[in-house]
């Protein structure tokens, strides 16, 4: 509250008496919540600076210490090694559990694309075509019943869509693609986009639906058909909104863990065939850490992979944010 | 010219695809129903495992959930509303305090939740429990391990944003009518809040608190290695004990039964309860949220 | 907006009085008190002492300056309304008067403000003291989504005004009685007071400000948001309370400040046209802007 600028005051005017003993009491009050509130935000700050902090702290002897060193660097996770033999090279292993340990995480990081990538093909197309029919053709009490009912989807856990993936949908898919191994990327991948389907429906049906209602009757009363107005006038103006909901869904579809812990076969195979066990950096994680020695290489290892989805997921959902944030400037601003 | 018939393929295109959606989630639920709708009995939920999870019930891991998440309430719920608040009626939008606290609960939203349990165990087991057992206890390991204490923490740090964006659209949706009449009587300014704004934004309270527990009661990753046991012999009764948590044990269950078969019943049971449970609480909240909108803005 | 010759409850003998602008209505009571306090006002007001006043006050929005060079005052016990076009400013002079201006961004204040005799902008004022003696009623009833015993009881208890249950009781009941509410709401005093039709919610309003017994009573378009029967009662109810308190009322009802009140200051974007007794200035303005605003040259 700013104090109103006063005038210079006549001699003859004083103040007006104040303060008795309760409305003192009841200022003091006041001063302490607002000090108490204050510091709860500082809280909220410090809870996210204590784990970049922490995170960080256990990861940085990956980048510093000798100790480290001696077993991992960062060239040898990230730069190809002469595993294997010449017959049979592997340049990229990631064992880091035996007599010999090997860090490689080209393998972990092929594994969480692939198994993302599986399951932004499988949701998007899906939350997208979901999105318009809510938005330009479903009828008023269709719509109210669809949303509810996709968000559904939001709220089983991850640990439940894990497990129907392990005990059902991998039994269904090796059955019907005649698959060699039963736990893989795709099978990670389509559980995964489940998972992800009511994110991105949602944003895309918000971005869809922020498309003022005059570009439709526009398109319509030139004669356009209903498909032709969504496919060519609505959704192409709702395109950022898409795009950001793609990218936030990617965001998410990264840092899943339980999903791809008990469904993707947890095997570090560096390879592009989708229908091999994958191993992502999420799960690795997961698997490993109960069993880790503290302080050991392998540890910080761990705690190494734990920044890096950080900063990936980070960067994704960034990107997200900036796309929703100007696309609502952009269509809460001017109808353009 | 398209022909009317083309238009109609792709609105039925995009039909299916809610349909395929709507039907992958019904099989889903329905897989999980049918398998496991009949070994649910009241014995199964008040009862223990026994012969090697395959027979008995799962109460101790119904009993770690609710405690697990009662103490995460107790932590997030008071910090969610004082940052919700601080949003709503404190902050001044162009300062670098809210624009630094925006961003971090905008970020804390957006943070894996294995790394939430990297956290849990770099920060709270480690750092902290380190801190009280040296202060405490001397050094002897109290506290420096997996405990319920840790996990609930966690899972606090983790559901911090459900609560606080909860509050803080209802905190909004008070009219400033309300806040001016207070004002007018002579009531300070944290008077008015928690005497006039809060009550009317209890809805929001609510659902974030319920959406919050309903979060926590599902999440694995974060307490696998803060506290969450397979099986215990006891139930937690002191705040450094382990305790056993639904959704792990479909995790362990799943994945480390010696002998998968054997174990499906109890297995497919227990997701059954815990998506029951999840379920529940989530129309829970929607329901609270409907229906308190409609009292608070009655008369007008 | 503009001037109606408009049904209102005892208008009927309007066309009988013979001016330009429907005037008070012929309500015999009222016009002796007006004329009475007419001839009080011609024989000087210093036979009558001034609750509040306002000297050369200026209020300015960052560069708007909203209110200009503003010097009215309030006499105790009687009813002083502010009347002029929107945006003239009225109601920022009103929100002037118990500091509920403060919080808005921008906000600067010159001039004096006095309670009193003594200025409530100085930075020892204690501005919850203030509000309490200086009560206010919005245009919108904006009852708490309370009961209408905790409505009425929230003042007293954020204040901490009473000790006991039972004292709390008895000033509620007085407030309510003071409001004329007391008789329609005795028995159901647990209601949610959102229940209530909107006259009825803005009485609550009324005997919540008058609970923590307040001295001046500032009303900004209090029965405006009403329905014609509600905003007769409150009319009627604002002639019993000004026995007890100082009223400042603004409205941009002309007919309504042309029945209610005893002073009546004519506000032109920010600036004070004119301050007179209401009959003289409904009757016989001295400006000639305030009888093209009275006649309804403009809106």
């Amino acid at each position: 509250m700013g104090a109103p600028l006063l005038s210079a005051m006549s001699a003859n005017t004083t103040a007006l008496p104040t303060v008795e003993t309760s409305v003192a009491r009841r200022r003091a009050w006041d001063w302490a919540i607002e000090k108490f509130i204050y510091l709860s935000s500082l809280v909220a700050i410090a809870i996210i600076v204590l784990i970049f902090l922490f995170v960080g702290r256990e990861a940085l002897p990956v980048l510093t210490s000798p100790q480290v060193h001696e077993e991992v660097t960062l060239s040898t996770m990230f730069l190809p090694q002469n595993y294997g033999t010449p017959e049979a090279p592997l340049p990229y292993v990631w064992q880091p559990v035996g007599l010999h340990p090997k860090y490689s995480v080209m393998p972990l990081l092929l594994g969480s694309l692939k198994a993302t990538l599986i399951a932004m093909l499988f949701a998007t197309p899906l939350a997208l075509l979901a999105a318009i029919y809510t938005t330009e053709f479903a009828p008023r009490r269709m719509r109210e019943v669809i949303k509810p009912v996709i968000e559904m989807l939001a709220g089983i856990p991850s640990v439940v869509l894990g497990f129907f993936a392990l005990i059902v949908l991998a039994t269904v898919l090796q059955d019907l693609f005649d698959l060699e191994y039963r736990l893989n990327a795709i099978n990670a991948g389509i559980a995964l986009g489940l998972a992800v389907i009511p994110i991105v429906y949602t944003i895309c049906e918000d971005a869809l639906t922020a498309v003022p209602r005059s570009y439709r009757n526009a398109s319509l009363a030139l004669g356009a058909s209903p498909w032709q107005t969504a496919w060519k006038v609505v959704l192409p103006s709702a395109l950022p909104g898409v795009f950001a909901g793609i990218v936030l869904g990617f965001g998410r579809a990264v840092g899943e863990t339980m999903i791809v812990l008990m469904a993707s076969g947890n095997a570090a195979i560096t390879s592009w065939n989708f229908a091999e066990p994958v191993r992502t950096l999420s799960a690795s994680i997961a698997a490993e850490l109960g069993e880790v020695v503290f302080g050991s290489p392998h540890y910080h290892v761990l705690f190494f992979l734990g920044v890096l989805l950080f900063v990936i997921t980070f960067a994704f959902n960034w990107v997200g944010t900036i796309a929703v944030a100007r696309l609502r400037k952009r269509l809460t601003g001017a109808d353009r | 010219m398209k022909s009317r018939f083309t238009d109609k393929i792709f609105v039925f295109l995009c039909l299916f695809a809610v349909l395929v959606v709507i039907a992958m989630l019904a099989a889903v639920l329905g897989n999980i129903t049918y398998h496991g709708w009949d070994r649910l009995s009241w014995e199964f939920i008040s009862a223990s495992p026994t012969h090697g999870m395959t027979e008995g019930g799962i109460f101790p891991a119904i009993y770690g959930t609710v405690l697990l998440v009662l103490l995460m309430a107790i932590f997030v719920v008071p910090l969610g509303v004082c940052v919700a608040i601080y949003f709503s009626e404190y902050a001044d939008r162009s300062s670098r305090l809210y624009r630094w606290t925006r961003a971090a609960v905008d970020n804390l939203a957006g943070v894996p939740s294995i790394v939430f349990g990297l956290f849990g165990l770099g920060f709270f087991v480690q750092f902290v429990g380190g801190g009280v057992d040296q202060v405490f206890f001397g050094g002897n390991l109290t506290f420096r391990q997996p405990a319920i204490l840790w996990a609930s923490l966690t899972m606090a740090v983790l559901t911090l944003p459900v609560v606080i964006i909860s509050v803080e659209e209802t905190l909004r949706a008070v009219p400033q009518s309300f806040r001016d009449a207070s004002y007018a009587l002579g009531a300070t300014k944290s008077q008015t809040i928690f005497r006039v704004v809060l009550p009317n934004a209890m809805s929001g309270v609510l659902t974030g608190g319920i959406l919050a527990v309903s979060r926590g009661a599902g999440e694995v990753a974060p307490i696998l290695f803060v506290g969450a046991a397979y099986f215990l012999p006891h139930l937690p009764t002191k705040l450094n004990d382990q305790f056993m948590q639904l959704g792990y044990h479909v995790f362990v269950l799943s994945t480390q039964s010696p002998d998968v078969e054997a174990t499906k019943p109890l297995l497919y049971s227990t997701v059954f309860v815990l998506l029951a449970l999840t379920f529940l609480l989530n129309l829970v909240a929607v329901a609270i949220r409907a229906r308190l909108r409609v009292t608070a803005g009655s008369g007008r | 907006m503009g001037v109606s010759a408009g049904a209102h409850p005892g208008a009927g003998s309007e066309s009988e009085v013979k001016m330009t602008v429907p005037g008070p209505r012929n309500d015999f009571p009222l016009l002796k008190t007006q004329v009475r306090t007419a001839t009080d006002a011609a024989h000087g007001s210093a036979d009558l002492s001034k609750r509040m006043e306002t000297q050369q006050v200026n209020i300015y929005y960052g560069k708007r300056h909203a209110v200009q060079d503003v010097s009215i005052p309030f006499y105790e016990n009687l009813i002083t309304a502010i009347i002029g076009p929107s945006g003239c400013g009225k109601s920022t002079l009103l929100r002037a008067m118990n500091r509920m201006n403060d919080a808005i961004p921008g906000y600067r204040i010159e001039g004096q403000v006095l309670l009193d005799g003594q200025e409530i902008h100085t930075p020892g004022t204690d501005v919850i003291t203030l509000r309490r003696r200086v009560g206010m009623v919005f245009q919108q009833p904006n009852p708490f989504p309370k009961s209408i015993y905790d409505n009425v009881a929230f003042g007293l208890r954020v204040n901490g005004l009473v000790k006991s249950r039972a004292e709390l009781d008895g000033r509620v009941e007085k407030a309510l009685r003071g409001a004329a509410l007391w008789d329609e709401v005795k028995d159901r005093l647990n209601r949610n007071a959102l229940q209530l039709s909107g006259g009825e919610q803005q009485r609550v309003c009324i005997a919540r400000a008058l609970a923590v017994q307040p001295e001046v009573l500032l009303m900004d378009e209090p029965a405006s948001a009403l329905d014609p029967v509600s905003t007769a009662k409150i009319e009627e109810l604002m002639f019993e309370l000004k026995k007890d308190y100082t009223i400042v009322i603004v409205t941009h009802n002309m007919q309504q400040a042309a029945r209610v009140s005893d002073f009546t200051a004519f506000l032109l974007s920010g600036q004070l046209i004119e301050f007179n007794p209401t009959p003289q200035l409904f009757t016989r303005p001295a400006d000639p802007r305030t009888e093209a605003y009275i006649t309804g040259r403009f809106g």
